[in-house]
Parts: C-alpha cells; sequence; structure tokens
C-alpha cells in the first residue's frame, strides 16, 4: 500500500478527533458536553445537522446515558462513539465495566481533566486513571496529529473479532484539546477502506446455536444476563485474555496505518525517544512528551545520555516492551499526571516500578507528581528533573523517592 | 389508532416470548406482565430491561427465559438502553446494514428503575422522542433487593425501610403520580394496566407498540412475598386495586385522558367503588395499619386515594 496524499488543515485537538470521527462512518454518537472535551460534540452536531455524516447523533442529558446508549448501539451492531472529560467519565464509571463486560467496541475520546473538589476544568490523567481496572483499552497522544490517527486506529482495534474491547483515547486537555495545530488529514476514502464494516463474531446462544454476536431479532441472543459464581470468573478471565490479544492487534492496526499516512508513534504500544544507549530517562504520557523531548535534546547535544519513553497504550500494558525499553537505563524519573492518594506514588509510577521487579538489572526509579489540574510542566520544570536523575546517577542514592514537581513554594 | 383485534385462542397460540423455567416466584405477578405485554408484539421485537427481580430470576447464566434478543445494562438506564437500540436500528436499516423491517422497542424496568432512579434516562429518552415502548411493572417496592420502599410504594405500607415502627407506622409519604408526570411529557401514549384485565393490558401494549414515538405503559404488578399475601391471590389483588381505585385504568393519547371500561363502569356507577380497607386487608404489608393507633393512615389514604379519582375524573372529562 502506498502513503495516501493529506491535506493539511489547522485544527484543534477537539476538532482532530470530530473530524476522524467524521472519516470514521459512525452510526450512533451519544454524548453530553463538558469541558475541555465540548468542542468535539459541537463540531459533530455540525457534520449531522450538515447531513455530511450518516449518523444518528443523541443529545442525551446525561453522560451515564451517553455511554449506556453507545454501548446498546454497539450491541445492535452500529459502530459508537462518545467523548467526555472528568466528572463526565466519572458519572460514566458504572457503565465503563458494563461496556467492557458486554465486549461492546465503544470508541470513546477523553480530553483529560481533573477531577473536582475543588473544580478545575484544567489538565491531568486523574479521570483515566481511575479507569485504568475497567477493561478499556487506553492510549494516550502526544499531539492533535496523534489524537485524529489515534481514533481511527481506536475503531479497528475495539470492532476486531478477536478484541472486542471499548477504547478510550486521551488527550491532554487544553494543552491539546483547545490548541491549533497543523493536521494532516488522510482522504475519506481512504479512512473508509481501512476501516471497513464492523464483522461479528459467532457465539454459541442458549440453544447452543451458533449466532453473530450481536441484537438480532432473527438470532435471538440475551446480552448482560445475570452470571453467578458458576461462570461470571470465567467471562472475567475471557476479557482479560482478549486484553492480551490486543497488545499484537495494537501493534498491527498501527503498522497498517503507517502505510496508509506514513505515520508511526514507535511501535503503536510505547515510544521509546533516544533510549539507545540512555543512561537516565523518564517516562510519561500525553502531551508532556513532546516539551521532554526538546529537554532530551538538549542534554544529548550536552553530551548525557539521556531518553524518554513515552507509553502510547497504558492498557493493555506493555509489559514485554517497556522492560526490553528500559534494559540499560540506570536511574529512570516516572512522571505521573495523577495522584493516588495515601499510596505510594502516581499510577504510572507503581506500574513501572512493578514491571522493574523481574527486570535482570534494577535501575533506581523516581517518581514526579506533576502538572494537577493544569499546572504547567515547563522544560525548566522538566530540566531539573533531570538533574534530580544525574544526581542519582553520581550519587547512586535516591533523597525522595516521591516528590511532587511545580509546586509554588 | 390500533384495529388490532384477538381472540382468546389467538393469544394462547401465539408463541411464548417470555418462556416458563425461569426462576421467579411461584404466583409472581410481574413475569405474568411480561408474559402479557409480549404477546401484543406485531413482528420483531428487541427487549431490554433495568435490574430487578425480573431480570435477575430470568437470565441466570448460561438459561434465559427471553426468546428474542434481550439485553440488560445496568438499573438506572432501560429508557438509554432503548435510546441505543432505537437509533442503531434506524441508522443501521438506513445504510442497508440490517434487514429493512420494523423492529419494535421494549424497554421493562420496575418501580425503582423508574420512579426512582431511572427518571432521569426515562425523562431524556422520551423528550427526546425515541420511538419505544416503556413498561413499568410496579410491584411497588425494591424486591430485588428485598422488599425496601420506592417512590411507587404506597402511603402507609411496610418495606424493610419503612418498618411499621411504634412512631413511624409504614412509609409517611404518598406515591408519586409517575403516569401523570409522563403525560405531562407530552408523549402521545400514556396508559395504565392490570393484568386481571389481560386483554386491556394487551391491547394497550399492542397500541403502544404501533404509535410512533415514545409510549409509557404502567403496569400494576402485585409480588407475593414484599405485599405479603399467599401466591395465588395476586391477579385478584390486581382487581381490587381497580375496583377500590387504587389504581384506575385509563389511557392518554396525545395528552388526552380517557377512562378505561373496567374503571368507567366505577365513574358511571359510583355505589362500585370499594373502600379501600377491602383492598388493604389482603395483604400483610398494611396489617399493622388495623389497629386503633394506626387507623388515621387508612382515613388519609383513603382521602388522597378519593382526591386523586376526581382529579382523573375531571381530567376524563367526567365530573
Ligand atoms: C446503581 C445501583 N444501585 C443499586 C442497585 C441495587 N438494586 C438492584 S435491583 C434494585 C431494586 C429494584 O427495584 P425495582 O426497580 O422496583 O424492581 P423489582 O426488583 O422490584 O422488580 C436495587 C436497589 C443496583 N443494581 N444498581
Ligand atoms: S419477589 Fe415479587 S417480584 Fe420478585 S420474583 Fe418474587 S413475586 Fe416476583
Ligand atoms: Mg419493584
Amino acid at each position: 500500500m502506498t502513503v495516501a496524499k493529506q491535506k493539511v488543515l489547522a485544527l484543534s485537538g477537539d476538532e482532530a478527533v470530530a473530524y476522524a470521527v467524521k472519516q470514521s462512518d459512525v452510526d450512533v454518537i451519544a454524548a453530553y458536553p463538558i469541558t475541555p472535551q465540548t468542542i468535539i460534540v459541537e463540531r459533530l452536531s455540525e457534520y449531522v445537522h450538515n447531513g455530511e455524516v450518516e449518523t444518528e447523533f443523541l443529545c442525551v442529558e446525561s453522560e451515564h446515558s451517553a455511554l449506556t446508549a453507545c454501548l446498546t448501539a454497539a450491541a445492535v451492531g452500529a459502530r459508537a462513539f462518545t467523548a467526555t472529560a472528568s466528572a463526565g467519565l466519572a458519572l460514566m464509571h458504572e457503565i465503563l465495566y458494563v461496556t467492557s463486560g458486554c465486549r461492546a467496541p465503544v470508541v470513546m475520546a477523553v480530553a483529560n481533566r481533573a477531577l473536582s473538589a475543588p473544580i478545575n476544568i484544567h489538565c491531568d490523567h486523574s479521570d483515566t486513571m481511575v479507569e485504568r481496572d475497567s477493561g478499556w483499552i487506553q492510549i494516550y497522544t502526544e499531539n492533535s496529529q496523534e489524537a485524529y490517527d489515534s481514533i481511527i486506529q481506536a475503531f479497528k482495534i475495539a470492532e476486531n473479532p478477536e478484541i472486542l474491547l471499548p477504547v478510550i483515547v486521551g488527550l491532554d486537555g487544553f494543552f491539546l484539546s483547545h490548541t491549533l495545530e497543523n493536521v494532516k488529514i488522510l482522504p475519506d476514502e481512504t479512512v473508509k477502506n481501512f476501516l471497513g464494516v464492523r464483522r461479528f463474531p459467532s457465539v454459541k446462544n442458549h440453544e447452543g446455536k451458533l449466532v453473530p454476536f450481536r441484537l438480532d431479532p432473527e438470532n435471538p441472543l440475551t446480552i448482560g444476563p445475570l452470571d453467578l459464581y458458576d461462570y461470571y470468573f470465567e467471562h472475567k478471565r475471557q476479557q482479560e485474555e482478549a486484553m492480551r490479544r490486543a497488545s499484537e492487534i495494537i501493534k498491527q492496526v498501527h503498522e497498517e496505518y503507517a502505510n496508509i499516512s506514513g505515520r508511526r508513534y514507535g511501535d503503536g504500544l510505547i515510544e521509546a525517544y533516544r533510549m539507545e544507549d540512555a543512561e537516565i530517562a523518564t517516562v510519561c504520557l500525553g502531551s508532556t512528551a513532546g516539551t521532554v523531548k526538546t529537554v532530551v535534546d538538549k542534554l544529548r547535544y550536552r553530551g548525557v545520555k539521556a531518553g524518554l519513553l513515552r507509553i502510547r497504550t497504558f492498557r493493555p500494558l506493555p509489559v514485554k516492551e517497556i522492560t526490553a525499553a528500559l534494559e540499560n537505563v540506570k536511574v529512570l524519573g516516572v512522571m505521573d499526571r495523577a495522584c493516588s492518594f495515601g499510596g505510594f506514588g502516581g499510577p504510572v509510577f507503581h506500574e513501572i516500578r512493578h514491571i522493574l521487579y523481574d527486570a535482570p538489572t534494577h535501575p533506581h526509579v523516581a517518581n514526579y507528581i506533576y502538572g494537577l489540574g493544569g499546572r504547567d510542566m515547563s522544560y525548566m520544570l522538566i530540566n531539573q528533573i533531570y538533574q534530580d536523575l544525574q544526581k542519582i546517577l553520581e550519587t547512586n542514592r535516591i533523597e525522595k523517592l516521591v516528590q511532587f514537581i511545580g509546586l509554588r513554594e | 389508532m390500533s384495529d388490532w383485534k384477538f381472540t382468546v385462542k389467538e393469544i394462547a397460540e401465539k408463541p411464548e416470548l417470555f418462556s416458563s423455567g425461569h426462576r421467579a416466584c411461584a404466583g409472581c405477578v410481574p413475569a405474568t406482565v411480561h408474559r402479557l405485554v409480549l404477546k401484543a408484539a406485531r413482528g420483531p421485537v428487541i427487549a431490554t430491561h433495568a435490574t430487578g427481580c425480573i431480570e435477575v430470576s430470568s437470565t441466570i447464566y448460561p438459561y434465559t427465559s427471553w426468546k428474542i434478543p434481550w439485553i440488560h445494562t445496568a438499573f438506572e438506564n432501560a429508557a438509554a438502553n432503548a435510546s441505543g437500540i432505537e437509533a442503531a436500528l434506524k441508522v443501521l436499516r438506513k445504510k442497508g446494514r440490517i434487514k429493512n423491517e420494523k423492529v419494535d422497542v421494549i424497554a421493562f424496568a420496575g418501580d425503582g428503575g423508574t420512579y426512582d432512579i431511572g427518571i432521569q434516562a426515562l425523562s431524556g429518552a422520551v423528550e427526546r422522542g425515541h420511538d419505544f415502548l416503556y413498561v413499568l411493572y410496579d410491584n411497588e417496592a425494591y424486591m430485588n433487593t428485598g422488599i425496601q420502599r420506592s417512590g411507587g410504594t404506597p402511603h402507609g405500607a411496610w418495606t424493610t425501610t419503612s418498618p411499621a415502627g411504634k412512631v413511624i407506622p409504614g412509609k409517611p409519604q404518598f406515591k408519586k403520580p409517575i403516569a401523570d408526570i409522563m403525560v405531562a411529557h407530552e408523549i402521545p401514549y400514556v396508559a395504565t394496566a392490570s393484568p386481571y384485565y389481560w386483554k386491556d393490558l394487551i391491547a394497550k401494549a399492542r397500541k403502544g407498540l404501533e404509535i410512533e414515538g415514545p409510549a409509557f405503559l404502567h403496569v400494576i404488578a402485585p409480588c407475593t412475598r414484599g405485599w405479603r399475601f399467599p401466591p395465588e391471590k395476586g391477579i385478584e389483588i390486581s382487581r381490587v386495586m381497580v375496583e377500590t381505585c387504587i389504581f384506575p385504568l385509563w389511557e392518554a393519547v396525545d395528552g388526552e385522558y380517557r377512562l378505561s371500561p373496567p374503571s368507567k363502569l366505577i365513574a358511571l356507577k359510583p355505589e362500585k367503588k370499594k373502600p379501600i380497607k377491602e383492598y388493604l386487608k389482603i395483604q400483610g404489608r398494611f396489617r399493622h395499619l388495623f389497629t386503633a393507633e394506626h387507623e388515621h393512615v387508612i382515613e388519609e389514604l383513603q382521602e388522597v386515594i378519593d382526591k386523586r379519582w376526581k382529579r382523573l375524573l375531571k381530567k376524563c372529562g367526567m365530573a
């Protein structure tokens, strides 16, 4: 396949997401406005009202109903999309588990935003981190281009009959959602061909008959039954297995997409930036990676062996890939844009440090909690983290395992 | 509207879409209500259910009573379930991805899933105008979790969260007029039904399906466990509820109220209206009211029932 000729549009992250949804032949959208996601539903409403898409748009009365309607629409066989942030995602919480449990391949954009209280409309990852165990695939994007690309990929990943899991694509509130960027847009036809239409695996119904996995009057199926201790456990195990399979599918879809777009984000799971011989490195998610890369470049220029590991796919966690990427690192700084109150560091720290337990060599791992409620993560602050890592490398000891970075004094 | 006529034989011969073998209690009227509603099906149908007694007792994996496609997602969102189903059917049909035929959508929910936790999703769905039938099977408490009061529980009734205490004898509040609230949404069809008058119930379910847009059917559904009556008494009780005007039968087409025959008869012959005591005394949940100490509650309830009945007659142009 050849890379398609693409036009360049100046779009905010939200607009880029809406544009991707527009091109993805989505059947049902149900959503509820919340900053900083609102532009997505506004743009989508315009597409619907101007007849640019063949989509049923439900302006529902809450996020709970938004996700519910997407779930049941997907169960009927529709391609379904919703978008939210912060309190909206928290209100959906119950249905997140139901969606993945019903194996409904819904795609959701989350413009990452802090949780109340106090109320704050700006970026952090508290909202999606709460949902890390909810059975949704989670992709965090670095810029609007990636948000656009990831939405298109998300439908293909979610709907793969081997996977059938919902996908969250995260874009940092305001930093991405509201910031204009040049975004390369694939031709409509290319996206359409890339995605195709939904296919349905066969499942055994209660009469032992193989039927397509959807609500179809010709092949009745009971979805979402009462499932007790005799089967529930197996069904949860199946969900976990689908998650495990998803790693490969995410990579495959990412590669297929690279063939038509010319764009790659590492291997689709992680992006290792100047990590080959890195001695000190950070791990982060989302838009912060852009600034970190600049810092790394400067440090490299000065001869410091610095690197960055950006985790693009946080669920399923790419354990193997992360382990390999961190193999030679001596000091690692894990950056968390969320706090696990009363825990031992932030959620990304938990995961990374946990993975390294089985690694042949153990780097020092320090945790930096940053940017809550949209606090800017400047070049200076990131540089400070690398200085800290450098000091740990030289002294061979960590003074403070978990620290808040960028707090006012 | 519906010119569908049916005979007892036809109904008996129609396949059971809600089949036996479920684990509801012996004498469970709500289960019967589901069976009756589905007898009104006119073609392909997809059903959805809020969490509750019937959802739980009819789908214990790997068994199911549902011979039609059916989905349950949660407790408070039956109407949102229906919204998504209806929207998907509409667009997929337009795109030629499913057979081009009308598929009816029915949402079932109990009183808890309707009056209380589900009212937001319900109000939103009917405001948006989805074409579906919402069936409230009202057993007047949260039965699935062990008989707790709901907005649909009647005044004075014992439940485990409105116990017949020394100071507070049962539920202090009155039953929420949910069907009127639905009429106030200006939807095309709202009706009440009782399984004793099963032909009326089936005909109303059919009308609800045939009408374009949202339809709301409020079916009273006595529960042997929660109301404390012997299993064989449920259908009889659903008759007495109509005879006492505790649960009058009516329909509102485009907001125009009209009494259904059993209640119209009482309107025309007021002497036929029975005192609510006759209804209260056949159930254990009101037993504590038949004491010198608490008898005033019966009077309070009678007063409110009379007031509501009068108001209904007015709405039906019969007062
Ligand atoms: C969000 C949520 N809260 C509480 C429950 C627990 N719960 C399950 S069913 C139910 C009561 C159902 O009552 P109703 O709707 O009247 O149906 P019934 O069981 O009486 O048929 C409750 C409280 C739940 N499943 N979900
Ligand atoms: S508790 Fe009541 S509603 Fe529930 S199954 Fe038994 S009789 Fe039916
Ligand atoms: Mg109930």
